[in-house]
């Protein structure tokens, strides 16, 4: 059986293949984010940020 | 409902302007659909087709009544001006429906682990059903799990997220009338669902038993908790949006998402209970352990670590050790555990290759939770001396320890050749417990004897040394059921695959019963302590608000008695 090649067949499988590495991509932009050196002050602003509510 | 003098607090110490008092769009919209409601509600009792749809279509008329009553009557009581989102440049916190939530949630968990001693028992003593349908195990046990995950989880998580959100953002709570329709719609849901299972309505899907009329109320209900949530952020004076913010709002959105792909039921007639669900087969299954699992990974976990984040760091006064770790944590958990439903359905007609992804997923799945478990232990750096003076911090860090566990061994158990001999067996309950009591039961306890101080304005919990004997109490009550269940479990599973030289089964199941015996005796020993301990609780916090030592009288603001 050999499967035709049809738009539709195409973009399903696109579909559901394309996901893996967008979602991927989306987690190491969030590891960069979180690691990017000009937002360590931010964050560490945010840690405390329980403590210092009225 | 509850005494009101508990839970409202008059607002109407600002000088008022004159002027003219009018309904708002809510209080009459609301006040109208309620009244509708009730006549719909009357006529469906009428013609219903079944004996608890009447008794529940009975119970939703005489509902939205007394909601239409409420309404108009805090038309009458409340100033012409609604409460001022702020008061003297400080946000005016809107506290009384958490004040309700805490009262609830105590409520239902005392409900729930009795529920739950009244089963282990049965399983001990099976005499005990008395052989009467209400109170039978099948019927009890989702009484049971509904009423410690949905009634008391479901309270603490509500009730802490309306504080959390006020207070990280510092904005009050979205909403005049909705925060009450969440937190009241929310236990008038559980009510349903609750009497439902004594008289025999469920749709047997496991953690999603009420049927169709009930999980269209709790859509509306959920759908309102989104809006008021979202509002709240959206309003913020904090220009970050805190952690803890992040997961309890991927919590709402999940468990929406969830509820709605589970249940899609077609009613046999909308004045009967009965519905067909429209899934068919292992799709069912499928559906059916993606939400179960998601309810685990969203319900359980995610909205407890939102407490986690903020009242360890709040109690510990230190700031969460690494934030970096805390948005990891929350996008490699989002990614990562909607996938890992298929483990309850490993050696089933599910197709092998989405059991493998399901284990796959669930073995990844250590990574985000001992990346949380460690930064909500690492919080406690330079604040360790505090485990040995405050009991609720000893009780929030335990939590945590027991949700390293549980997530250590659940991974494990997905794994297939685990699961061939722990599932179906005591294993799974011993699991389950060991992370709904160590860790849900232990972080919900820790945020209430946090919680109920601050928003009753009280300076501290009337009685640390209950505090203490509540937690060694539970703690050994939770030894005592974990380990039997564990002991039960794999005696269980190797007596089921035991063959004889001849290659027959050794044991026949009756055997297997007899021999778990004793070690469910024990188990309903360590929840009987396990409920000890929440009754102390309970007498705390009444004794916290009723008597507990009251601060300096702050006529507007309120704010943590810390």
């Amino acid at each position: 059986m050999k499967a035709i090649l049809t738009l539709d067949n195409l973009a399903s499988g696109l579909v559901t293949t394309i996901w893996t590495p967008v979602f991927v991509a989306i987690f190491l932009a969030i590891i960069a984010y979180a690691f990017w050196p000009r937002n360590k002050a931010a964050f560490d602003d945010a840690a405390s940020l329980p403590l210092r509510e009225e | 409902m509850v005494s009101g003098s508990v839970f409202f607090q008059r607002e109407s110490a600002m000088p008022q302007p004159s002027i003219s008092k009018t309904m708002t769009t809510g209080e009459s919209g609301l006040a109208f659909i309620f009244a509708v409601t009730a006549f719909l509600c009357l006529i469906a009792s009428a013609k219903a087709l079944d004996a608890p749809f009447a008794f529940h279509a009975a119970l939703s008329a005489a509902a939205s009544l007394a909601a239409v009553f409420f309404i108009v009557n805090r038309y009458y009581d409340r100033p012409a001006a609604l409460p001022p989102q702020e008061i003297n440049g400080r946000p005016n916190y809107n506290l009384g429906p958490i004040k309700f939530s805490a009262f609830m949630a105590m409520f239902w968990g005392i409900a729930g682990f009795t529920v739950g001693l009244i089963i282990a028992s049965q399983l001990a003593w099976p005499a005990l059903n008395f052989d009467l349908p209400w109170i039978q195990f099948g019927r009890l046990r989702p009484l049971h799990t509904s009423a410690v995950i949905f009634a008391f989880g479901g309270n603490v998580l509500i009730g802490t997220s309306f504080y959390v959100v006020q207070k990280s953002c510092r904005a009050r709570l979205a909403g005049d009338l909705a925060p009450w329709f969440v937190v009241l719609g929310y236990n008038y849901f559980i009510l349903i669902a609750g009497t439902g299972y004594l008289l025999g309505v469920t749709q047997s899907k496991e953690y999603a038993e009420p049927e169709w009329y009930a999980d269209l109320w709790l859509t509306i209900v959920w759908v309102s908790y989104l809006l008021v949530f979202l509002g709240t952020i959206l309003k913020r004076k904090e220009p970050h949006i805190f952690v803890a913010n992040w997961f309890y709002l991927a919590f709402i959105v999940t468990i929406a998402v969830l509820h709605l792909g589970n249940n899609p039921a077609l009613p046999v007639s909308v004045f009967g209970s009965k519905s067909y669900i429209v899934w068919g087969g292992i799709q069912d299954a499928m559906f059916q352990w993606w939400y179960g699992h998601n309810a685990v990974g969203f319900f359980l976990t995610a909205g407890f670590l939102a407490i986690m984040y903020y009242f360890i760091p709040k109690r510990a006064e230190r700031p969460v050790y690494s934030y970096r770790l805390s948005i990891i944590h929350f996008w490699a958990l989002i990614f990562l555990y909607i996938w890992a439903g298929p483990h309850h359905l490993h050696y089933t007609a599910l197709p092998d290759w989405t059991q493998t992804l399901g284990m796959t997923f669930s073995i990844m799945l250590w990574m985000p939770s001992w990346g949380g478990m460690i930064n909500g232990l690492m919080t406690l750096s330079g604040a360790w001396d505090k485990l040995r003076t405050d009991p609720v911090l000893r009780m929030l860090v335990v939590s945590v320890a027991f949700y390293g566990m549980s997530t250590f061994e659940g991974p494990m158990m997905s794994i297939k050749v685990v699961n061939s001999l722990s599932h179906y067996t005591d294993w799974t309950i011993g699991h389950v417990h060991s992370g709904a009591l160590g860790w849900v039961g232990f972080v919900s306890f820790g945020a209430l004897y946090c919680l109920v101080p601050w928003i009753w304005n009280r300076k501290g919990l009337y009685s640390l040394k209950l505090v203490n004997w509540h937690f060694w109490i539970a703690t050994l009550g939770i030894v005592l059921y974990i380990s039997a269940m564990w002991v039960s479990g794999i005696l269980q599973g190797l007596m089921w695959r035991a063959y004889t030289s001849l290659g027959f089964l050794e044991y026949s199941f009756i055997e297997t019963v007899e021999a778990m015996h004793p070690f469910y005796i024990i188990r309903a020993a360590g929840g009987a302590l396990f409920l000890i301990g929440a009754l102390i609780m309970a007498y705390n916090l009444w004794m916290t608000v009723r008597v507990g030592e009251q601060e300096v009288q702050m006529p507007v603001a309120l704010q943590p008695a810390e």
